[in-house]
């Protein structure tokens, strides 16, 4: 990871008081009560103010990664991050030792302080976490890294927070992979395009010349594979983020479709189509070997195997319509699990292994819901006019999807947006994207 | 009792009609909103042609690639042009409507290619003449999003390759 991102950080002090808190977050219910926390601006002095301004042309970088933090923490819909006009006392006294009474006078219940310097084209870090009933420092974490780091460090803190409070690894310092959409629906422009996950820092990958649909990370690496439209051949492709190698991988006499990655990153596994017929293959990028997985006349499609490679779901319209089906990974033991009223798609293995998430079609209505992976304990989350695709955030806590709104009988007023939910079905929000979006795809956390 | 026979024959007649007119009545108010029979578009809107007479498009029901009694009917004319035009070749392009999921659309795009290219080659046309590609649902001709733009969308279109 290290030397695929060119990043360099070091971590140089990790203490974590173990100590009983009294503080903590339970994530697996609805949180409609989010944990008030203070997010002190990181400390700078008054050289490293001017070393900033020279690096990355910002003032004040303390600043600036508390509101990266302050930002990830809101949008996490378990944190109410405090407004800093009511603190009451000053950044750099405050991460010596915090005057709890101060913090307890605001509501705060948890409090990040810390220190940011800029010398010799590093950026140095170190924050602390304190839990304000308690008067203790829960946590203390210091890290060096290129200045131009700098939102990356905001992530890191943010992930290391929500672990410290939820008990779970957090899902900040990760990147979705999209399709950017522009132009008229009937001559839409496509492009991939890539962001971290709260919206920043947005790359386009392609330039639109040809139709690209469904990009999906290598939960290991820094690849993804899509379908491109080059040549108009529809064919399964495999693109290096970090170089921009592009290559062919499902060059078959038909169309290759629908990819996705095995969870140990050593195969791709997509749909071929040939002769009306859809089925499911497997292509271990090693030795380029092919293996059909499925062999029926019906359409089987978009499949996704469990986090431990030994089970696949996908998506088959052999009982008549679309339902999900579970199989072994070899093609064997092939069992429907979708039972309900309507249409079931998009079947994604969560990356905990024990449930599910599908697109639901029922009466005119798109639903994103999530199933246990025998079928049982079906579970609506949002109900809408289209949307599809939910991709699990790597803690398996959230989905991102995409959205389409309804236009009118001219065409006009379509729109394509990427959307998140909490498996708790709370917290339903939009994602920010510099142009329409859809098909995202999260990657796994890119430290640790 | 012959009379009740007649009266009970006329009332018949009288009922059958009252049902045929009924019917009519119903498939020209659909003709009049819609131009679709189910919902198989069978206006003439969008529709190009290959050549005089020749439609270049079918049309299918949702989640179907069932062709129709017209769409049979224009793939043999299809059939005839291509016959008479053997240097030329033909991609057809199969189509979905945009109230699926994009994955399914692609398969349910190609299936519905293949149904056409698979009743050109019983008339006789040779399958390398003919390619197949799936754009499910990704090229709309109707960017509306109301029963009429799906039907129209639902399509597969045979096209010149060269």
């Amino acid at each position: 990871m290290i030397r695929l991102f060119n990043l360099t950080f070091f971590v140089f002090l990790f203490l974590i008081t173990k100590a009983n808190s009294l503080i903590e977050i339970d994530i697996t219910r609805g949180n409609l009560d989010p944990l008030p926390i203070a997010v002190s601006p990181l400390f700078q002095d008054d050289n490293s103010k001017k070393n900033s301004i020279n690096e990355l042309k910002i003032k004040n970088i303390g600043s600036e990664i508390s509101t990266v933090v302050e930002n990830n923490l809101k949008i996490s819909g378990l944190f109410n991050p405090l407004s800093r006009e009511a603190f009451l006392q000053k950044p750099d006294i405050a991460h010596l030792k915090p005057r709890f009474e101060d913090w307890n006078l605001i509501k705060a219940q948890a409090l990040i302080t810390g220190k940011v310097t800029i010398e010799k084209k590093k950026l140095k870090v170190e924050f602390r976490l304190w839990d304000i009933l308690a008067g203790r420092e829960m946590m203390a974490l210091a890290f060096t890294t290129v200045p131009s780091n700098w939102r990356r460090v905001g992530h890191i803190i943010s992930d290391k927070v929500y672990e410290r409070l939820t008990g779970e690894k957090g899902y900040f310092d990760t990147r979705i992979i999209y399709v950017s959409e522009d132009g008229p629906k009937t001559a839409r422009v496509k492009k991939l395009a890539i962001m971290d996950q709260d919206g920043f820092n947005t790359k386009y990958l392609t330039l639109g010349n040809e139709l690209v649909l469904t990009p999906r990370f290598n939960p290991t690496s820094q690849m993804v594979t899509y379908l491109s439209y080059f040549k108009n051949l529809p064919r399964v492709y495999l693109l290096d983020i970090e170089t921009g190698t592009q290559e062919v991988v499902g060059d078959f006499p038909g169309m290759t479709f629908a990819p996705r990655f095995s969870p140990d990153g050593k195969k791709i596994i997509m749909s071929f189509a040939k002769d009306g017929n859809s089925d499911i293959y497997t292509m271990d990028l090693e030795n380029r070997i092919v293996e059909r997985i499925t062999n029926h006349p019906s359409i089987d499609t978009s499949p996704s195997y469990s986090p431990d490679n030994r089970f696949i779901t996908f998506n088959s319209d052999r009982s008549g319509y679309q339902q999900i089906y579970v199989m072994k990974s070899d093609g064997s033991n092939v069992k429907r699990i979708s039972f309900g009223k309507g249409l079931y798609g998009t079947p994604v293995w969560s990356p905990r292994g024990d449930l599910i998430a599908f697109t639901k079609l029922h009466k005119g209505k798109f639903y994103i819901g999530v199933m246990r992976t025998d079928g049982s304990g079906e579970r609506l989350l949002t109900e809408n006019y289209y949307q599809e695709a939910p991709s699990w955030s790597p803690n398996g806590r959230v989905l991102i999807f995409y959205r389409e709104t309804k236009s009118n009988d001219k065409g006009e007023g379509f729109s394509a947006k990427l959307w998140s939910i909490d498996l708790t079905g709370y917290n339903e929000r939009q994602v920010q994207t510099e142009t329409d979006a859809s098909d995202p795809s999260w990657s796994s956390l890119l430290s640790n | 009792m012959n009379f009740s026979k007649t009266f009970r024959n006329i009332f018949l007649i009288i009922l059958l009609s009252l049902i045929v007119s009924a019917c009519a009545t119903k498939k020209t108010t659909t003709k009049v909103e819609g131009q679709m029979q189910g919902d198989v578009y069978t206006g003439t809107d969008t529709v190009k042609y290959l050549a005089d007479g020749v439609p270049d498009r079918v049309f299918f029901a949702t989640n179907e690639s069932i062709l129709t009694t017209k769409s049979r009917d224009t793939l043999r004319k299809q059939a005839n042009w291509l016959r008479a035009n053997s240097s030329i070749n033909v991609v057809v392009e199969g189509h979905a409507d945009e109230r699926g999921t994009r994955e399914y659309n692609l398969a349910l795009g190609e299936r519905r290619a293949n149904a056409a290219k698979d009743y050109l080659i019983t008339y006789g046309i040779s399958a390398d003449r003919i390619s197949v590609i799936s754009y499910g649902k990704e090229r709309p001709v109707d960017s509306g999003s109301n029963p009429l733009s799906w039907s129209k969308n639902r399509r597969s279109v045979t096209v010149k390759a060269n």
